[in-house]
């Protein structure tokens, strides 16, 4: 029984980096109708900035936010000088476009800092723990993720520009006739999924090490819970998140062992786009003819 | 026409004449050349006329491979008999996963592939399955000799070369049946559900009954080329088969050229021979190099190097 | 000065043309109504207004040329277009709605007001503030959309077909209303309409399109007596 809790509890910690991650997913679908397969990518490039941060010298949690910033730049620069060309192709033409981001990010990555596995700090001190059921990371993970959601939140329900952002997803018609530049909306909504994804790696770092594939599984999963909740669902997402990591750990521990978690991932994918391809929060779509 | 054959008639000498002209080890590369090809082929099958978007193909290369691997070392099999063994199997995995796929379109399909091929090395390094699959190390097969009655009839033979001629005359089986399939009905209907779906339903064609055809078709391909690479080289391991391999594939179409049977070798051709190339140029990080490819010819010639080449002769016959 | 100038203007989708060069103009305070049957050009030309469409010609707005510029920028100078379906925000509430329309402007308080104000033109909107816009129904809707291009403050209002899918006296209260802006807050209006008659009752100028082209000009008192009009458009 201890033990199950314990899966649980260590599930509901990975299980919001995958909701961040999912999150991230679902913000540049619900604007764009795009899959963004570079998103780990992007997030493990991240956490390798923070690296060398910290590794300069920067104290923990300075290294943190200018993380957060750089990466939201660069999100922006991808959106404007990359993804923008293609934003109108073939879907064919758009998803090589974001798997040679993939590729260019996780290949960039190690020539620069080579293939060895490093280690990355946690920032939550020994001993602040829910006993023994929670590592003191695994708790601080929790607490962060819980935060980027909830700031997410406030600044798309209750600021201007966060309900310009929502609109320019929802009818980028409408949205230019009320003087929105839905382009740059475009644009800011990749920065803060890069913003978001950042988070998510340097929260997983720790656990997992840093190594530039570190980000490759936690993407299947992060897939499989934006599924799961509902690819046009930011909320179904943050839940699919924590289902999927506590799916996860418990199926992992107890059933099928450790070495065939990633099928889980591939499981739920194909078993939610079977039987309920709009996922559990989102919205079924209809298409004309 | 006329000079479509005549064009077909020039490239068969070439490549029949090619192992005596050059090193083993090139010969090998063109080989798999042939290999990718046929690989690449059934990716169009299933991206190019299908519609369907495939990120997991490696997944199919790979069993395509293990098969042959296991039949050889565990059934003794003769590695020509492996071939047709693996195709069948695909064929039927390739229907099945092919079977929910159908459901899905363009970008769904293409995450619950490349989930398929992300999981492929985990599922292949599973210990349960190691007395077949060798887990981690894989399993070493034996190289293929020429049959005894080439060296009688005077021609140096060696393996290398015995196995390119294998190959070439298994792709051209495999290029002669695509081309036969995809011009006539079959062909037809595969773009009308393509292009627009709802009305090929209406007008009486099964796209479910198609599309997974198309799936367990193009995953055979796939397969074949999979028993051929691991003849080639010998070698299986889990870890040569992961999501950069399907990547690989998808840029290969890319590059190639979709629904076109030549667009497929040109797509070889690339595969095979540009990852060299980017190795020159950044010793460290070709991937890099091959991605900046990637987008390059997305932006620049997005219908590929057939297209490109399509369009040329186009522009020539226009007055 | 005229508000809104047009000489010559072309329209096209792709490679069809839809406007073989429509000119007009509009004078600051007026309300002005573009008639015509279906697929005449009506739309096309409110569209080509806002840049949604490619256009050639030129086009003079409060005496700025503004035929290359991008439809935000338009709005930014005070135009407000009343799409027709209405472009409503269906999953956003009715207030966020509104919300959006004031998107550009920086002055809150006015804002505020001007809330305020629509809710006194609309009060079934202040009741559904907080309910989801598609859930509204299409007089609701139409009302809002208006209500909406009111938000931006705007010195000209462009309608498209407003009285499409609304009863009668639906209608004839919206057309109230939109005089009663016109009026008291001097915005100037252009409206899109296939309902002639209606159009001509609130309108002071009416300019007559067939085909891409302005067949028939003058107030709308010279085109309700105008015979072809009257055969064609009026049905008497």
């Amino acid at each position: 029984m201890e033990a199950f809790l314990h899966q649980v509890l260590a599930g509901l910690s990975t299980g919001g980096i995958y909701a961040s991650l999912a999150l991230a997913l679902v913000m540049i679908y619900q604007a764009t109708h795009l899959v963004n397969f570079a998103q780990g990518e992007m997030a493990m490039f991240s956490t390798y900035i923070a690296w060398s941060l910290i590794n300069a010298g920067v104290p923990y949690w300075l290294a943190f936010l200018l993380t957060v910033g750089i990466s939201f730049v660069l999100g922006v620069c991808i959106e404007r000088i990359i993804i923008r060309p293609v934003e109108n192709a073939p879907v064919l033409g758009v998803v090589t476009v974001f798997i040679a981001l993939l590729v260019i990010l996780n290949s960039v990555t190690g020539w620069i800092y080579t293939y060895t596995i490093k280690s990355f700090p946690s920032p939550f001190p020994e001993g602040m723990a829910l006993g023994r059921f929670m590592s003191p990371h695994e708790v601080g993970a929790i607490g962060v993720t819980l935060l980027v959601l909830l700031a997410l939140y406030g600044f798309f329900r209750f600021t201007p520009l966060g309900l310009a952002m929502r609109a320019a997803a929802q009818n980028p018609v409408s949205s230019r006739l009320v003087g929105i530049r839905v382009g740059w909306m475009l644009a800011l909504g990749w920065g803060l999924a890069a913003a978001v994804g950042a988070v998510a790696g340097m929260m997983v770092a720790p656990i997992v090490y840093l190594d530039p594939n570190m980000m490759s599984g936690i993407l299947l999963y992060a897939f499989a819970a934006a599924l799961v909740g509902g690819i046009d669902s930011p909320v179904g997402a943050v839940i699919g998140g924590f289902v999927v990591g506590i799916l996860e750990n418990v199926l992992g521990a107890f059933v099928i062992g450790n070495e065939l978690k990633l099928s889980v991932a591939l499981v739920l994918i194909v078993g939610v786009l079977l039987f309920k391809p709009s996922g559990f929060f989102g919205k079924v779509h209809v298409t004309r003819v | 026409m006329k000079n479509r054959i005549f064009l077909i008639a020039v490239l068969l000498i070439v490549a029949c004449a090619l192992p005596f002209l050059v090193s083993n080890y090139r010969t090998f590369q063109f080989t798999l050349v042939l290999v990718y090809a046929i690989a690449l082929l059934g990716l169009n099958i299933l991206t190019g006329y299908s519609g369907q978007i495939s990120l997991g193909h490696g997944a199919f290369y790979a069993l395509g491979a293990y098969v042959t691997a296991i039949l050889m070392d565990k059934a003794g099999m003769p590695y020509w008999a492996t071939v047709p063994a693996a195709g069948a199997v695909c064929l039927v995995a390739g229907f099945l996963f092919g079977l929910p796929a159908l459901r899905l379109e363009g970008l769904y399909l293409a995450l619950a592939t490349f989930a398929l091929g992300v999981s492929m090395p985990q599922l292949l390094k599973y210990h349960h399955l190691e007395k077949w699959t060798g887990g981690v190390q894989g399993i070493v097969i034996a190289k293929p000799e020429a049959p005894a009655l080439f060296p009688m009839m005077g021609l140096p033979l060696n393996p290398d070369r015995w196995l390119y001629f294998f190959t070439l005359a298994v792709a051209l089986v495999m290029f002669l049946l695509a081309w036969n399939l995809l011009r006539g009905r079959i062909g037809r209907a595969l773009v009308a559900i393509r292009d627009q779906h709802i009305a090929a339903e209406a007008m009486g064609i099964n796209g479910a009954l198609y599309k997974s055809a198309a799936f367990g078709v193009s995953a055979m391909y796939t397969g074949v080329a999979g028993a051929l690479g691991a003849i080639a080289v010998q070698f299986v391991a889990p870890d040569s088969f992961n999501i950069f391999l399907s990547i690989v594939l998808l840029v290969g179409i890319v590059v190639g050229g979709l629904a076109s049977i030549s667009g497929a070798l040109y797509g070889a051709l690339f595969i095979q021979f540009v990852p060299n190339i980017a190795d020159e140029i950044s010793k460290a990080a070709p991937w890099a190099i091959f991605g900046i490819f990637m987008i390059g010819f997305v932006y620049l010639m997005p219908t590929g190097v057939a297209g490109a080449i399509r369009l040329l002769i186009v522009r020539r016959r226009s007055p | 000065m005229a508000l809104l100038e047009v000489k010559g203007l072309q329209a096209s989708y792709g490679q069809t043309r839809v406007l073989h060069g429509i000119d007009f103009a509009m004078e600051k305070g007026s309300i002005t109504a573009l008639l015509g049957a279906n697929g005449a050009g009506k739309t096309t030309t409110l569209r080509a207004l806002c840049a949604m469409v490619k256009t050639q010609g030129e086009i003079r707005f409060d005496g700025q040329r503004v035929e290359h510029r991008a439809t935000e920028d338009i709005v930014r100078l005070g135009v407000a277009h009343v799409p027709d379906g209405r472009g409503t925000f269906l999953n956003l509430s009715t207030e966020e709605n509104l919300r959006l329309g004031a998107y550009t402007r920086r002055d809150r308080a006015a804002v505020e007001a001007d809330l305020e104000r629509v809710f006194g033109y609309f009060p079934r909107l202040r009741e559904r503030r907080g309910q989801q816009a598609g859930t509204l129904s299409g007089g609701e809707q139409q009302m809002l959309a208006v209500s909406r291009a009111l938000m931006l403050a705007p010195k000209l209002m462009l309608l498209d077909e407003p009285s499409f899918g609304l009863a009668p006296l639906l209608v004839r209260e919206l057309f109230g209303i939109l005089r009663a802006i016109n009026e008291r807050e001097g915005v100037s209006m252009m409206l899109v309409e296939q309902n002639a008659a209606m159009a001509l009752d609130l309108a002071d100028h009416a300019y007559l399109i067939e085909t891409g082209r302005v067949v028939l000009q003058g107030s709308s008192d010279e085109l309700k007596s105008n015979d072809s009009v009257r055969r064609s458009y009026l049905g008497y």
